[in-house]
């Protein structure tokens, strides 16, 4: 056993069992971070606040809430929003704070495409925040069938469904996601582990994992500008703070990021008290009936892009059924941007804007996925499933010319 | 500045993609509905008949009262709810109300010919073999009908809604509310959040009817105040071929339905508009202190 000499103040007796002084400087006021940020680089403290939020919520939620066909809806509506003392405010706060957590997703997503932090070094950033977007979306999605109304039911239907079209072995799929062979009781309870347990874990785990990804290739700057870090942390030690090219995460990055999350969570705030019907859809205040099926069925919108890509083959073509079209696109949809590093093959690291054919392939992405979010809630007849199937394309053909636009990029640029 | 670029753009996507499926997407999927018209002008027009209570009191002792209590002018039930619900296939309602929840023109329409006045005409048809549990009064001349409209009212008017000595106002309009729409809407449907069972019993209705009644608890929520409004004033026009008939509520009690719909199923409204905007401001003053120690904080490094 190490010699230990009598500590000297409280903060010594931790030091020495624990390495405080030294957690401090790696975790906080020696992790650097590019000095030329924008807001856009407090997204990732916004969605860890987020998160925190939907865990306390979901918490003192899980203390009324019954996962039992029967009860489920009543625990809900009933007692959480109206017989528990602010059970109706930690209600709003988790629907508001599930739907909002996604647009953050989408925005900090966007924001690492479009500034080009997934690549040259930053890949398993990139690679652990996909999974962390899998795992929320995941979570929302068992979530979402909780209370138990006629949207958590028939939403969960229709995507459960999907997994039949797997080949060989869609159909018991099906029913071993289920538990039944159709969406039941069984579904409810293990939706229910699976959305306060596992899924939770996995995000505890995914979270540590992204941060410590950041750790070596360090963040990305507005520039896309490379420089040595402990070069530039020397100087900021040494005094020159005006200098150099990075800041310490505490107190100086976090001081911006707790402003960008106070302004934030004045419009968090504004949603859950006043503006919150989009994250708690009128139609799943009806009880879940499985003999009556709504005229509309939709999932909550961030994952209408994707459900639309699914839809927008109606038809058949060369022989393959538009059903098994679509599902193949959704895999295609839902795979892609995992390897995204990959199909950007050019070596720039620049905003998007500095890029000659990027920037383009960029907003047509973006504008196609606001087509194809929009006309994945609208019923897809007449013009509307001719919108879809030809965004749908778009989306695909997108994805196979960035490769090929990128690799011209880079011969563009090559001499620079 | 560059920042405020950056949020203008973020905005300007996240607004057009919020449009497009909330406001946009319900507007295709809702057509908007017609507004309740509380005259309910495709009925025949007897307000000119000035009515006399006096003779309508003999018409509905002679008429009315073998079927319907009129528990306030002294006429009890003639027999408990169950059995009423399974001789008629829906409780017959009770009438001391009837002359102030239902609009005059509509209850002399209704008196005379039930299932046009309803819109019903889908449920209570030749094919379909079943008639309506009130028969029509097309005999009587359209003075004996507002007669008993007359005396309906003269009843109505004095009906008080019981509530203990000590409450409160808003105690009052919330008996009142509820009093209403146990009279309006009670007989079929329930209410289970306030402890409202319906008084026909649920399969006694389905069989009479082809389809059981709601619970309404949570339909403030799922309808929405706006829907509700179109909804019961004419419901086939929103839902066709639908069982629900048309009551002809006056905009006031329709009001008083609607009200007490949402002081139930959304029992939180008031608590959450008050503490809303405290919350806000707590945001606000914690966004502003920040802003300010940042700026203290960047003063060194920029």
């Amino acid at each position: 056993m190490a010699e230990f000499k009598k500590a000297e103040s409280t903060l010594e007796w931790f030091d020495q069992r624990l390495g405080v002084t030294n957690l401090y400087k790696v975790m906080m006021s020696e992790y650097w971070i590019p000095k030329k940020i924008n807001f856009l680089w407090a997204m990732g403290v916004i969605l860890v606040m987020l998160f925190k939020i939907l865990l306390i919520s979901g918490i003192f939620l899980l203390m009324y809430y019954k996962p039992d066909v029967n009860l489920a809806f009543d625990s809900v509506n009933y007692t959480i929003m109206q017989e528990v003392g602010y059970g109706w405010l930690m209600r709003h706060i988790h629907a508001v704070g599930a739907s909002v957590v996604f647009l953050i997703i989408y925005i900090h997503m966007f924001t690492g495409i479009y500034y080009g932090s997934y690549k040259k070094g930053r890949e398993m950033i990139w690679i652990s925040g996909m999974l962390l977007f899998v795992l929320f979306s995941a979570e929302g999605f068992s979530g979402y069938m909780l209370p138990w109304g006629q949207m958590s039911y028939w939403a969960a239907y229709v995507i459960t469904e999907i997994f039949g079209g797997i080949p060989f072995i869609g159909d018991e799929l099906v029913v071993w996601i289920r538990g039944n062979f159709y969406v039941s009781d069984a579904t409810l309870t293990r939706f229910f582990m699976l959305h306060v347990l596992l899924i939770p874990l996995a995000i505890l785990g995914a979270i540590a994992f992204h941060f410590y990804a950041l750790r070596f290739p360090h963040v990305n700057n507005e520039d896309g500008e490379f420089f040595d870090f402990d070069e530039e942390a020397e100087k900021y030690l040494a005094g020159n703070k005006k200098e150099s090219k990075v800041v310490p995460f505490w107190p100086v990055f976090l001081s911006k990021d707790f402003m960008v999350l106070g302004f934030f969570m004045i419009f968090f705030f504004y949603l859950v008290f006043y503006h919150y019907s989009f994250a708690m859809d009128a139609i799943n205040f009806d009880k879940a009936d499985g003999l009556k099926t709504p005229a509309h069925i939709y999932p909550e919108w961030y994952f209408l892009w994707s459900y639309e890509v699914l839809r927008g083959f109606f038809f058949d073509i060369a022989g393959i059924s538009g059903k098994d079209l679509g599902l193949i696109a959704f895999a295609i949809a839902n795979g892609i941007f995992l390897v995204f590093p990959w199909l950007d093959r050019s070596p720039l690291v620049k905003p998007a804007n500095q890029r000659p054919y990027f920037k383009y392939w960029f907003w047509l992405l973006i504008a196609d996925l606001i087509v194809l979010t929009i006309y994945g809630k609208l019923p897809p007849t007449g013009v509307n499933a001719w919108v879809g199937f030809f965004s749908s394309m778009t989306f695909l053909i997108l994805f196979a010319l960035l490769p090929v636009i990128t690799k011209m990029e880079a011969k563009k640029v090559g001499g620079e | 500045m560059k920042e405020m670029r950056i949020l203008a753009t973020i905005v300007a996507l996240v607004l057009v993609t919020y449009y497009g499926i909330e406001p946009y997407a319900h507007h295709i999927m809702h057509p908007e509905p017609k507004a309740a018209d509380y005259s309910f002008s495709d009925l025949k027009n007897v307000k000119k008949v000035k009515g006399n209570a006096a003779s309508g009191k003999a018409l509905v002792e002679a008429n009315c009262v073998a079927c319907h209590s009129i528990e306030s002018a002294g006429f009890a039930k003639m027999m408990p709810d169950a059995d009423a619900a399974a001789s008629y296939g829906v409780v017959p309602p009770d009438l001391s109300t009837a002359g102030k929840i239902y609009e005059t023109n509509y209850l002399a329409n209704f008196i005379y010919d039930p299932v046009t006045a309803s819109h019903l005409s889908h449920k209570y048809s030749a094919e379909s073999g079943k008639t309506h549990p009130m028969p029509s009064y097309n005999w009587m001349s359209s003075q004996e009908i507002m007669d008993i409209v007359a005396y309906l009212q003269q009843v109505a008017a004095t009906v008080k809604v019981e509530v203990d000595d000590e409450a409160t106002i808003e105690e009052q309009l919330k008996a009142q509310h509820r009093a209403t729409f146990i009279d309006a809407c009670g007989r079929c449907h329930s209410m289970a959040y306030a402890g409202w069972s319906a008084l026909t019993p649920s399969d006694t209705l389905k069989a009479h009817m082809g389809a059981a009644a709601p619970d309404l608890s949570q339909y403030i929520k799922s309808r929405g105040e706006h829907y509700l409004h179109s909804f019961i004033n004419d419901p086939q026009q929103l839902l066709h071929g639908t069982s629900m008939p048309r009551v002809g509520l006056t905009e006031e009690a329709q009001e008083d339905v609607i009200t007490y719909m949402e002081e139930i199923g959304d029992s939180k409204k008031a608590d959450r508009e008050s503490l809303g905007w405290k919350v806000i401001l707590y945001m606000l003053v914690f966004a502003l202190l920040a802003l300010a120690w940042k700026k203290e904080i960047w003063k060194d490094v920029h």
